[in-house]
């Protein structure tokens, strides 16, 4: 395992220049998740405009692995159906916990093809998930609080320790 | 210290399983020369290499490494000694007895304890703090204070909290300095320890900043008010010459793995009055005099809080590791830390952007660095990020808050990169450490992409 399979060129350069990140308005859901191992969080926003995720903010402390799929995630679901972007986070989970065994599929994942390598080394598979479990859970609240239309939009939802 | 004749007394025979030649202690009239390169001989795992060369293990305040001996000492205890202690009547059953208890006996001597019955074996260091907060705890009523620092480790801080919140009694802490050492100022201007304080309870040596804490000081405080003086001694009892008489300290706890012992061991040393005044922490077999269906009694220390089958073979490991530390002698232990200490901390002040989370000279301080790492466009290097590169050139070190989130948020930052060192730590293993965080830098420092990849819409 070669440390290269790692850190691909893709990852380095969305750590280095995080797409949507920031904390936006407007939102119908927040959550903050955090590794209770590292101590790596990240607080997250997602807006819903009808069934699409309109946006995807965020901000967080972490590593590379956790900053650059954050980022990464945020390009493929922005834009898209949540359904879209849950069935993405399907995808992702199991391409990490491959131990790299999976070849990703491209054409769904686009950069996030870069992390294939990551499943190579379990001890960062959390790192890469913490922001795909931030969007699953920000994207599940927003849907279920969306039913009742005058439900107040700025709440919080902490959920420290959840991403695990 | 104890004489030998004294020595002999306390100590039973059960050379066996300890091969340490000089007796159970290496009691020599003379010090051996410190010779790192003979000690990493003993030490099979340092001779490991890695895809990028020989592993470099600087995580020793996470666990030590173990030499032969210590596995060797374990190994013959199952092979050749094993049975339940102080139950069998039969011969196995007495040769493990009196290895358990010889282990007891040894460790006390490490230690500086006037008697075998101050040591109690727990499972490991928490195990031994949360038997001391379940135990005094028992005395304690709303509005009582415990007082510990936000230096701890989680495992000196959350079983107080949980006391306090059991209890009503209230947590406060000694604050620390910029430099990283207890703020014993402000400590004494705000009040902290203080007629309404019943525990005191903090860390002999920071197993984040490194710090030694002026420990008699703190004893000389808590003592003044009444109150009880715990010390977490984790990275004291490994790294240094530790005398509980002369500490001050009411109960102290440690654990086997981090003194070149084994996992699943720990120790708790009290001044017997106190122990023998104590409540029992769990119950089951062996910690009871009588038992009846109405109630029961409870044994005397250290069995009272002793429930069930004991870390046998563990401690015997242990005492092995404190005859091999001995054997070489903790004052040159203590030397040659301070040594690898001084010289890290030199070497770690050639690096761009490193910035030392504690004391930055090797004074009243241990062999743990922790450090944050930031690279030339001024953005912080994530530990993780450090340890997986040092790892990828072989070099072991720990990444994340240490169990020790509130020290960080203290210091502004998330979490640390940390190396720390030990008997067999060398200078050469040093220089690959500062290379390795140069190579770091270089690697995440290329700067940002002209052009992200990434596909925006």
């Amino acid at each position: 395992m070669k440390v290269d399979d790692l850190y691909q060129e893709i990852i380095l350069d969305h750590y280095r220049a995080k797409h949507h990140s920031g904390l936006r308005d407007p939102y119908e859901a927040e959550v903050h998740h955090v590794n209770p191992s590292c101590g790596d969080e990240v607080t997250l926003r997602v807006h819903l405009d009808g069934g699409t995720v309109s946006d995807v903010s965020y901000e967080g402390a972490g590593c590379s692995i956790s900053q650059a799929s954050t980022s990464v995630m945020s390009d493929l679901v922005i834009g898209h159906p949540v359904e879209h972007g849950l069935e993405l986070h399907q995808e992702f989970l199991e391409l990490m916990q491959s131990k790299g065994a999976l070849v990703p599929d491209e054409d769904r994942l686009e950069d996030g093809i870069a992390f294939a390598g990551v499943s190579k080394f379990p001890a960062r598979v959390k790192c890469a998930l913490l922001g795909w479990s931030a969007f699953k859970d920000a994207a599940l609240r927003a849907q279920a609080d969306r039913l009742p239309e005058d439900h107040p939009s700025d709440q919080t939802h902490d959920h420290e320790g959840a991403a695990r | 210290m104890t004489t030998e004749a004294e020595t002999a007394t306390r100590l039973p025979e059960y050379a066996l399983t300890v091969p340490v030649e000089d007796g159970p202690l290496g009691l020599v009239d003379d010090p051996i020369p410190f010779d790192v390169e003979a000690i990493r001989a003993d030490f099979p795992i340092l001779e490991r290499m890695t895809a990028e060369g020989p592993l470099v293990y600087l995580d020793s305040a996470n666990t030590s490494q173990k030499p032969r001996v210590v596995v060797e000492a374990i190994e013959d205890h199952y092979l050749n000694h094993n049975a339940n202690v102080a139950r069998a009547m039969h011969l196995l059953g007495a040769e493990a007895t009196e290895a358990f208890e010889g282990a007891r006996a040894t460790l006390a001597q490490f230690i500086g304890a006037t008697r075998s019955e101050e040591v109690v074996f727990t499972k490991n260091a928490s195990e031994a703090l949360n038997l001391c907060a379940h135990t005094l705890g028992s005395r304690l009523r709303p509005g009582d204070e415990i007082v510990v620092s936000v230096m701890e480790h989680h495992s000196n801080l959350v079983p107080w909290q949980m006391l306090a919140q059991r209890t009503g009694a209230v947590l406060r802490w000694y604050d620390v300095t910029e430099e990283g050492r207890l703020d014993l100022e402000a400590a004494a201007r705000d009040g902290l320890v203080n007629e309404r304080t019943k525990i005191v309870s903090v860390a002999y040596v920071s197993n984040v900043l490194g710090t030694i804490n002026p420990v008699t000081e703190i004893a000389a405080a808590a003592h003044a008010v009444g109150a009880v003086l715990v010390l977490d001694a984790s990275q004291a009892v490994p790294q240094m010459p530790v005398d509980v008489t002369a500490l001050g300290a009411d109960l102290l706890v440690f654990t086997g793995h981090k003194m070149v012992g084994p996992t699943g061991i720990g120790v708790l040393w009290g001044r017997y009055e106190l122990l023998a005044d104590l409540p029992p922490f769990l119950g089951g077999g062996e910690m009871i005099e009588v038992v009846k269906m109405s109630g029961s009694t409870y044994a005397p220390p250290p069995y009272r809080f002793e429930a069930g089958t004991p870390p046998i073979a563990q401690a015997v490991g242990l005492a092995t590791a404190a005859s091999y530390l001995t054997a070489i002698g903790m004052d040159q232990v203590a030397a040659h830390e301070q040594e690898i200490t001084a010289y890290a901390l030199a070497g770690l002040a050639t690096v761009p952007g490193l910035r030392v989370i504690g004391p930055a000279e090797p004074v009243d301080r241990g062999g743990a660095v922790s450090f944050t790492l930031t690279d030339a466009s001024g953005d912080q290097v994530h530990p993780h990020d450090v340890g997986q590169l040092l790892d990828s050139k072989g070099i072991a070190v720990r990444g994340g808050h240490h169990c020790a989130r509130p020290l960080h948020e203290r210091f502004g930052v998330q979490s640390s990169t940390r190396a720390s060192f030990y008997l067999y730590t060398t200078t050469g293993e040093v220089d690959a450490l500062v290379e390795g965080l140069h190579h770091t830098l270089r690697f995440f420092g290329r700067g940002p992409a002209a052009a992200g990849p990434g596909r925006t819409r």
